[in-house]
């Protein structure tokens, strides 16, 4: 111990501002491979778009002439992949907010039975939920494209309406029954004493105080049903029903893809879901705290 | 039922669940009950439609044994079977590493730290599919940036990387790993910011390294929430089909397939239902001890930080 402290004395202080230089220095430079790591294939998708088509053969790694042009062909739907990108941006629009409005109004409808009114054997309808949470869709994709045709929803929007819903709901049941914890039940209590059925308290009391968590699974529910492509594309197939993703992975069909006009499509695309992404991250971020670990 | 006695039930957590379930008056009457019957209806309904009804059907389109004989002595479907392996383990394991240390990066103190946290975030913000297709350009041996850099910077001719079965399944699990590290790093470390900071003050009055510290102390309070992270997320990596059908598209000669691409591609491509079906069900051997495990570990009473 006293060899240690010894040692220890004559380092200092020399020693430890070099050390804490040392550390930074390193720090940064781990910082600026993060940062490299992270933004490279985002900016190739830049490179791409604002390439005219001979700049994309050229090898080089910045735009050598950059120009709008691409942007000018999806916006005007100049191209025949794109010729209906606009109603196919609406479809998106669509189903992300049927998916939303769906998702919260089931989840918080079930976690309000489970979690305030306490209904009897009402953890199974959280186990239910759980379940479906662990079952990744991609599995369930065949079966449910088979009984989409069975219910007679081929190649229409609610189709992946209903899909998308069910499995964005577990996640709003879990973060809903973890928020309405914090709230306390003397509320409904005093409410109920005051004659409100458990309509009006559900409408009344549980839904403003749980609005933090709304907008947190919201977020989610937008950004998965926005985001999400293999049952978009199993279960929509005509330029009229698609939505963007699909319209976006169609330039994939063709062996002589205008790599440019995708690109600047996928980055229209991409857009929306990344400023909600960050405008909510506040939330988002305390719906990952609440609800422990979850997607 | 007083104050008193529902502080009583939350100190008891799980005695206490079922003391607290007649908050609303000693249980549900009458009206009351229907209501809760209503308002529990939709989700029910969801459910019985769209998952328990297609498990089951999907369990009578795979029940035949002669699909699982014509799968196992298909080569394709064996090497599928590996690369799932490959995928997961590796990806998942390598990926919850990377997340843990980096979320020890992140736990530092600094504006440009919390900068370099806006564009980390960036590949989980953006969507699956244009992020995975620009990496699948970005690959491509004779155009894509990739190998422009290598020759810019040390004029070198990289490879055509998704041209070979190895290289094309490291890019998929690559791509997997660049995608989703944001979202386990950030959980991660939240995981590193609710262990209570008394904890370290009092370690360091004791004289604990920061060796001590991290075996002692961050290591034993995160280790069940990296094991549950690891579990979850090899769930969702068995079940990934983006990252595989658009980074390498399952090439070359569907050598880099995953379970869940192969399944699709049997189903949607070759036209064969069934076979999908059995190709997916014959992960459930796997999948259901995982999902058992997590259903356990992620009850809502324990699922918190």
């Amino acid at each position: 111990m006293s060899a240690t402290t010894e040692v220890r004395r004559i380092r200092s202080p020399l020693f430890y501002r070099l050390h804490r230089y040392g550390v930074e220095v390193g720090c940064l430079a781990l910082g600026f491979l993060i940062a490299v790591w992270s933004i490279i294939p985002l900016y190739n998708m830049w490179k791409i778009a604002l390439d005219s088509h001979d700049g994309i053969f050229g090898g080089s790694i910045w735009p050598e002439d950059p120009t709008l042009e691409s942007f000018r062909v999806v916006v005007t739907q100049d191209f025949w992949y794109l010729a209906q990108f606009w109603h196919q941006f609406g479809n998106s629009f669509i189903v992300g907010l049927s998916v939303t409005f769906l998702t919260l109004a089931i989840g918080s409808l079930a976690s309000f039975t489970v979690g305030r009114m306490r209904l009897r054997n009402g953890w199974m309808l959280t186990n239910a939920a759980l379940m479906t949470y662990v079952i990744p869709a991609s599995f369930l994709a065949i079966p449910i494209y088979r009984i989409m045709q069975i219910y007679g929803l081929g190649n229409h929007l609610s189709s992946v309406i209903l899909a998308l819903t069910t499995f964005a709901t577990p996640y709003a049941i879990f973060i809903f029954s973890q928020y309405g914890k914090s709230i306390p039940m003397e509320l409904d209590e005093s409410a109920r004493i005051d004659g409100a059925n458990p309509l009006q308290i559900y409408f009344r009391i549980y839904l403003p105080l749980m609005a933090p968590a709304l907008v947190a699974v919201g977020t989610y529910a937008l950004l998965l049903a926005w985001n999400e492509y293999l049952y978009n594309f199993l279960l929509l197939s005509t330029p009229q029903s698609m939505t963007v993703a699909v319209a976006l992975a169609q330039f994939l069909n063709s062996d002589e893809s205008p790599w440019n006009y995708m690109m600047a499509t996928a980055i229209i695309y991409a857009l929306p879901p990344i400023i909600l992404y960050y405008g909510s991250r506040r939330y988002m971020a305390a719906g990952l705290t609440m609800g422990g670990v979850k997607g | 039922m007083s104050v008193t006695q529902q502080a009583l039930a939350v100190g008891r957590s799980f005695a206490g669940a079922r003391a607290r379930r007649h908050a609303w008056f000693g249980g549900l009457h009458g009206a009351d009950y229907i209501w809760a019957i209503a308002f529990a209806l939709p989700y029910i309904a969801i459910f019985l439609a769209f998952v328990v009804y297609p498990i089951a059907f999907g369990i009578w389109m795979g029940s035949d044994p002669a699909l699982y004989e014509q799968l196992f002595s298909d080569p394709r479907y064996l090497t599928s079977v590996l690369n799932t392996l490959l995928y997961v383990v590796i990806g998942v394991n390598v990926k919850m590493f990377l997340a843990f240390l980096l979320s020890g990066f992140f736990f530092r103190k600094g504006w440009w730290v919390k900068g370099l946290m806006v564009i980390f975030i960036l590949p989980w913000a953006t969507p699956a599919l244009p992020a995975y297709m620009s990496i699948h350009w970005f690959l491509n041996g004779q155009w894509g940036m990739l190998n422009n850099i290598l020759y810019e910077l040390f004029g070198f001719d990289g490879p055509v990387y998704l041209n070979d079965r190895w290289t094309g399944l490291a890019c998929n699990i690559g791509a997997y790993i660049w995608k989703t590290l944001p979202f386990w790093t950030v959980i991660l470390l939240a995981g590193r910011m609710a262990v209570p900071q008394d904890l370290y003050e009092a370690a360091a009055v004791d004289g604990a390294s920061r060796m001590h510290k991290f075996a002692h102390i961050t290591l034993p309070l995160m280790a069940n929430l990296y094991l549950v992270c690891v579990l979850l997320d090899m769930v969702f990596a068995l079940g990934d089909f983006n990252s595989t059908y658009f980074v390498s598209g399952g090439g070359p000669a569907m050598s880099t397939e995953v379970l869940a691409t192969l399944g699709i591609r049997y189903a949607f491509t070759v036209a064969l239902p069934r076979l999908g079906v059995a190709t997916v069900m014959s992960a459930l051997p796997v999948l259901i001890p995982l999902v058992i495990i997590l259903m356990r570990r992620l009850r809502p009473s324990e699922g918190q930080l």
